[in-house]
């Protein structure tokens, strides 16, 4: 630690000559550097890359689907395609963009001046390209890539060849990562908090964070001991999930599940944060029931332990065990809905104005509630013994983790780049960049609800002429989908070099610390002294 | 920060550090408790013992009682089951054996022919082992026991109670 606060000092003794970024330039600065706004911008910049590789893995799967039959790739490339798109969102794009959400922002919400351990944060961001290397390097190992589905369900990971050991191997670095990470958000937000910034003064985002910081904390290392069975079933003569050895591959459901569910919700939480802080700064209104959002968020963290079986309705397990899993997942809906109510309340009656952000948190609020809705039809065992791999249950969680978790990330940036940048994007491409968004993924995805009751199953590259025409839209959305995404890269890069200069305030009704205390953009050392709080 | 603060964070990062290391080993405790709840549930059949096979193809609503005869056609042979009859169920594997002997002073080869009374029941008696297969030599005063494996078919009729399995021992000869 002490050698933390040195580096901090000394970086302030060359200030003049420096350039304040700790005495390195060039890619030596990113490479060592402590500081929270250049990690949470490496954290953000290497989720858009990740982004970008799956969303190309994506427009793969999309491509093969746009007619019945095998057109472009063999079915297990299809596999590997379907496999390494959900690993690389998921553990690539979607999380750790939302970690670089919470280093740019906790500290600056909470009036402290970083994270509580700088070098440790430096280390769990720079654990992550290298593991996003293992996992795009096993495309080029003998056997590929692994095809078994981001799942990485047993007995299947016990037969694939070396890319699937790089894989347990990046899962383990990724589990790593999140698990520093989350031990740092916890303690800077429990220890370092300005004097008067009381637990429930602070803004909704630092706790969401706080919680998926705990849920991370509990699950990540049950994922971890999972995959660590995995590779000693391959390699060292275990029979965890190896049925010839007397093992069982049903136990790795459960396991998985066990971590997976949390999963969803340290995927949601973080976004339901930044939502949080953007519909009441557009509606100019505090946000509606702060308390019972905490609570809701907390029962939502706590329920997400007891509910993980739902996603194995038809593994044969007795009727007892499907009827407490699907009570217990039907009842997170109430905190949920808390939440969602929570969200229209604030904007009832609110002054609101439509610019980019807000479209985005409207558009996240309208499609997360579908997205969750059609989690409850997935809930009730009769119905989901029918639906169970079918693309309805992709419909499904592309509603909640793009509607939710990406849309909630579009509105963090637009919403956060003048603070960060001090620049303002283009508010009109903004727009466009939302509708198109919008439009395409509906295209994509809303469609997909047809093919799942149709009875057309996940993850296979071929399907019967029926599904031709829903299969043909959802394919050219994806597409539009992909292309949007380029409009983005433009108005960040147009706004980061030639954005006007954004107004101190912004958005007059964002009032969390770094939009009242902090200049704009907010400069590279903040809150060194602690706020003066009312 | 101050050193206070630093102790502070440092003992929050060993007491998450505990938590992270026992959710790790939290996951390889699932694999007992999973064995054990789903023993005390009865509810994995993979973890359970398998009861002891019961052959459904055996009607034991009757029997039929097979008599066990065995002659010798001019050989210096002395040939006899073990068991002169026996009462069996339909479906049921039945192992029966014959003791035959050599009185002559000379190794002799010799080919059992079966045949049954009624002739009607031959048909559904499924022979699985038998040694009249083959052709059986014995070397000169040498006694031996030779197994017969069957099955009464199932579909064999009702009126079939009892029905005889007999079997001839003709020399082969120019194999002495």
């Amino acid at each position: 630690m002490s050698a933390v606060i040195d580096n901090h000092g000394h970086a302030h003794g060359h200030d003049g000559h420096h350039d304040h970024h700790g005495g390195y330039g060039g890619l030596m600065r990113w490479i060592t550097t402590t500081n929270h706004k250049d990690i949470g911008t490496l954290y953000l910049w290497f989720s858009f890359l990740m982004f970008m590789v799956g969303g190309v893995l994506a427009l793969a799967i999309r491509l093969e689907l746009f007619e019945p039959g095998i057109q472009f790739f063999n079915p297990d490339l299809f596999n590997q395609f379907t496999t390494m798109h959900g690993l690389i969102m998921v553990f690539g794009a979607i999380m750790p963009a939302f970690v670089g959400f919470a280093n740019w922002q906790i500290p600056m919400m909470i009036g402290a001046p970083d994270m509580a351990f700088a070098r440790l944060n430096n280390w769990s961001f720079w654990l992550l390209p290298f593991a996003a290397a293992l996992l795009v390097l096993s495309f080029f190992m003998p056997g590929g890539a692994p095809g078994v589905g981001w799942t990485l369900y047993a007995p299947l990971t016990v037969q694939m060849g070396i890319g699937m050991d790089l894989t347990i191997f990046a899962v383990h670095l990724l589990g790593m990562s999140s698990i520093l990470g989350s031990i740092n958000i916890i303690t800077t937000i429990l220890n370092m908090r300005a004097p008067g910034m009381t637990l429930m003064r602070m803004p909704m985002f630092c706790w969401t964070w706080l919680i998926t910081a705990y849920l991370l904390v509990a699950a990540m290392p049950v994922l971890a001991g999972a995959v660590t069975m995995s590779l000693t079933d391959r390699h060292f003569g275990t029979s965890f999930f190896n049925a010839a050895g007397g093992g069982d591959p049903v136990l790795y459901q459960h396991i998985f599940w066990f971590f997976g569910h949390p999963e969803v919700y340290i995927i949601a939480l973080p976004a339901f944060g930044v939502v949080s802080q953007v519909i009441p700064a557009f509606s100019r209104k505090p946000l509606f029931g702060y308390a019972s959002m905490v609570y809701a968020t907390s029962a939502i963290a706590i329920l997400s332990f007891i509910v993980w079986a739902h996603h194995m309705y038809t593994v044969g397990m007795p009727v007892q065990g499907q009827l407490f899993f699907m009570y217990a997942t039907t009842l997170i809906a109430v905190p949920t809905g808390v939440k969602v109510f929570n969200w229209v309340a604030t904007m009832w009656k609110g002054s609101l104005s439509f610019e980019t952000p807000m479209l985005f948190a409207m558009g996240f609020l309208f499609l997360f509630t579908l997205g969750g809705f059609t989690g409850l039809v997935c809930a009730l065992v009769p119905i989901d013994i029918q639906i169970h791999d079918t693309y309805y249950v992709v419909a499904h969680f592309h509603y909640v983790m793009v509607a939710g978790a990406l849309f909630a990330a579009f509105a963090g940036i637009y919403f956060w780049l003048p603070k960060w940048t001090g620049r303002m994007y283009d508010e009109a491409l903004g727009k466009w960049h939302f509708w198109l968004t919008m439009i395409f993924f509906n295209m994509i995805f809303f469609v997909q609800h047809f093919l799942g009751l149709a009875g057309m199953p996940r993850r296979i590259p071929d399907y019967p002429l029926m599904f031709e025409t829903w299969n043909k839209i959802s394919s050219i959305g994806a597409f539009g989908f992909g292309l949007s995404q380029l409009l983005f890269l433009y108005v960040v890069l147009k706004a980061i070099r030639r954005g006007a200069k954004a107004p101190e305030r912004p958005w007059e009704g964002a009032d969390s610390l770094e939009w009242t205390h902090l200049p704009t953009p907010a400069p590279y050392h903040s809150f060194e002294t602690a706020p003066v709080l009312k | 920060m101050s050193a206070e603060q630093a102790i502070g964070n440092r003992r929050l990062l060993t007491r998450l550090s505990v938590v992270a290391v026992a959710m790790f080993g939290f996951g390889f405790a699932l694999v007992p408790f999973y064995d054990h709840i789903c023993r005390a549930l009865g509810v994995n059949s993979l973890v359970e013992r398998a009861e002891a096979p019961v052959n459904t193809q055996v009607d034991l609503s009757r029997k039929v009682t097979i008599e066990l005869d065995a002659n010798s056609h001019g050989m210096p042979w002395r040939f006899q089951p073990l068991v002169r009859h026996l009462e069996v169920h339909p479906g049921q594997v039945v192992h029966v054996e014959y003791e035959v002997a050599n009185v002559r002073g000379s190794p002799v080869t010799g080919q059992a022919v079966v045949s049954y009374g009624p002739a009607l029941a031959g048909r559904y008696v499924r022979k699985l082992e038998c040694f009249c297969f083959r052709q059986q030599t014995l070397a000169a005063g040498e006694t031996r026991r030779m197994p017969v494996s069957f099955v009464v078919d199932g579909s064999i009729p009702a009126d079939i109670r009892t029905f005889t399995l007999s079997y001839t021992f003709f020399e082969v000869a120019g194999k002495s």
